[in-house]
């Protein structure tokens, strides 16, 4: 008798368990993967409902949303890729807001090599500087704007290597095939700290904002935990995150 | 109406042609000894070596295309030699993917002529070897011209399947014009900047190209001895 019941008892649970709590799946941009996980580990505490995320550049993961990838959030690295999901018809009008402003990094894996950036860009002390790709990466965009700034086009053109996202770009630099890259300061450091190598934060004036806008797409619409989780990133946990991660809210 | 590929997209085009070309052409001069070896070894080595130039038909790229990065970088074994050599490291460099790519494609060139060699048995090397033929004479007289064929099939997959590489390009070469930026990672390119014309016109462009090498393979009748599938 008594195996039925708990038998019932389990079916209850497991039936009922999923109405209470959602699941929602996000598009991540590369940048924000460190504090996503953090984030999402805190938001499936707090509320129950379930993350699912992926995490590529923003050109791959909109190429995916518009071919009919199930996302139901999309946090992108930039403004433009959002608001062009909005105006292809893909999200939600008016869900669009800015979750966090990208701050640029110069960083090398040499803990000895960046003292000043700006004057080891002039120098031209090394052999690879890695970017991401500035036609797909927001970041790759702000550290090409970083050396027109500086008047180093030219100069450092011949030693650009691209990484197609700004993890592939970190791992250049990481591996040391790149002395040096134009990184997000989010991957390299935590409470204003640099973790490993060394670093140099490019100052805000010498780039324009990297603003990441997140859209709820038209798939999340009705989902609960797609709108639980947009509040959520607007929320003061996901802000205390966020800053950590060296990002402007 | 003008052709709706840029220079870019030329330049992307003449150099896998060229890697393709390059990659072939070292993987014939390293490969043909190794599938003699193999064809003819009674060493206990003859299972590690075979599996490990099997390794590429199973393994993602980007395992390939990682553990090269870590090796050809200043810190690994590749690396710290060629520093040594004075030649720097290798990696975003043309000679770099020339040695990605014969990692990759070389069991699509050893193990077609293996099969040749193993497929023409001892007797004719020992006819040979009767009429006071050397063991080289053997070799480029008698071995060579019987497996024709095979080194024919293992050229053109060879420099088929490379022309294919997009996982192993992407990890170690650094998306340069001129140098490291094939045609699939121009393809990648333009699909991530939303140019799907663009991707369209290159990518229509492989897939033709690729259909008429395996086509004309085909119809030579050597298809059978192509290795297993690729990625």
């Amino acid at each position: 008798m008594r195996l039925p019941l708990l038998f019932a008892t389990a079916c209850c649970i497991s039936i009922s368990h999923p109405a209470l709590a959602g699941e929602v799946q996000v598009a991540v941009a590369a940048n924000f993967t460190a504090p996503m996980q953090d984030i999402a580990k805190a938001f499936e505490q707090d509320t129950g409902h379930r993350v699912i995320a992926a995490f590529g550049s923003t050109g791959q993961l909109y190429a995916q949303i518009s071919h009919g990838a199930p996302f139901e959030v999309f946090l992108a690295a930039d403004d433009t890729t959002p608001a062009r999901a909005e105006s292809d018809g893909l999200a939600v009008s008016g869900s669009r807001f800015t979750y966090a402003t990208g701050a640029l990094a110069l960083w090398s894996a040499d803990a000895g090599l960046i003292s000043d950036g700006a004057q080891l860009l002039r120098s031209g002390n090394f052999e690879h500087l890695a970017i991401a790709n500035p036609k797909t990466a927001p970041y790759g965009l702000a550290a090409t704007q970083v050396m027109q700034q500086l008047g180093l086009t030219q100069a450092l053109a011949p030693k650009l290597v691209e990484g197609q996202s700004i993890g592939q770009t970190y791992q250049f630099v990481a591996s040391g095939n790149a002395e040096v890259g134009f990184v997000a300061l989010s991957q390299v450091s935590r409470d204003g700290e640099i973790t490993s190598g060394s670093a140099w934060q490019v100052p805000a004036a010498l780039y324009q904002p990297i603003r990441q806008d997140a859209v709820l797409l038209n798939t999340g619409a009705d989902n609960d935990a797609a709108a639980a989780l947009l509040d959520y990133l607007k929320g003061e946990q996901a802000a205390a995150v966020i800053s950590r991660y060296g990002y402007g809210h | 109406m003008s052709l709706p590929l840029d220079s870019a997209d030329l330049a992307a085009i003449w150099l896998t042609l060229k890697l393709a070309s390059l990659t072939t052409l070292v993987l014939l001069l390293i490969g043909t000894p190794l599938a003699w070896w193999l064809a003819h070894t009674r060493s206990r080595l003859k299972g590690p070596i075979s599996a490990l130039v099997a390794l590429p038909l199973v393994l993602p790229p980007t395992v390939l295309g990682f553990y090269l990065l870590v090796a050809l970088g200043p810190h690994g074994p590749i690396g710290a030699l060629t520093q040594q050599l004075g030649l720097g490291t290798l990696a975003f460099s043309f000679s770099g993917l020339v040695i990605g790519s014969v990692c990759y494609s070389m069991p699509f060139v050893v193990q077609p002529i293996q099969n040749a060699f193993e497929s023409i048995g001892k007797r004719p090397l020992e006819v040979a070897a009767t009429l006071g033929a050397s063991p080289l004479d053997r070799f480029f007289t008698v071995a060579l011209p019987l497996a024709r064929p095979g080194i024919i099939t293992a050229s053109v997959l060879g420099f088929a399947h490379t022309l294919g590489e997009f996982g192993v390009v992407l990890m170690i070469g650094g998306n340069i014009p001129e140098r490291t930026r094939v045609v699939s990672v121009q393809i990648f390119n333009h699909v991530e900047a939303m140019d799907y014309a663009s991707a369209h016109w290159l990518a229509g462009g492989v897939l033709i190209c690729s259909f008429v090498i395996l086509l004309l393979l085909n119809r030579r009748g050597r298809l059978t001895v192509m290795p297993g599938a690729r990625r």
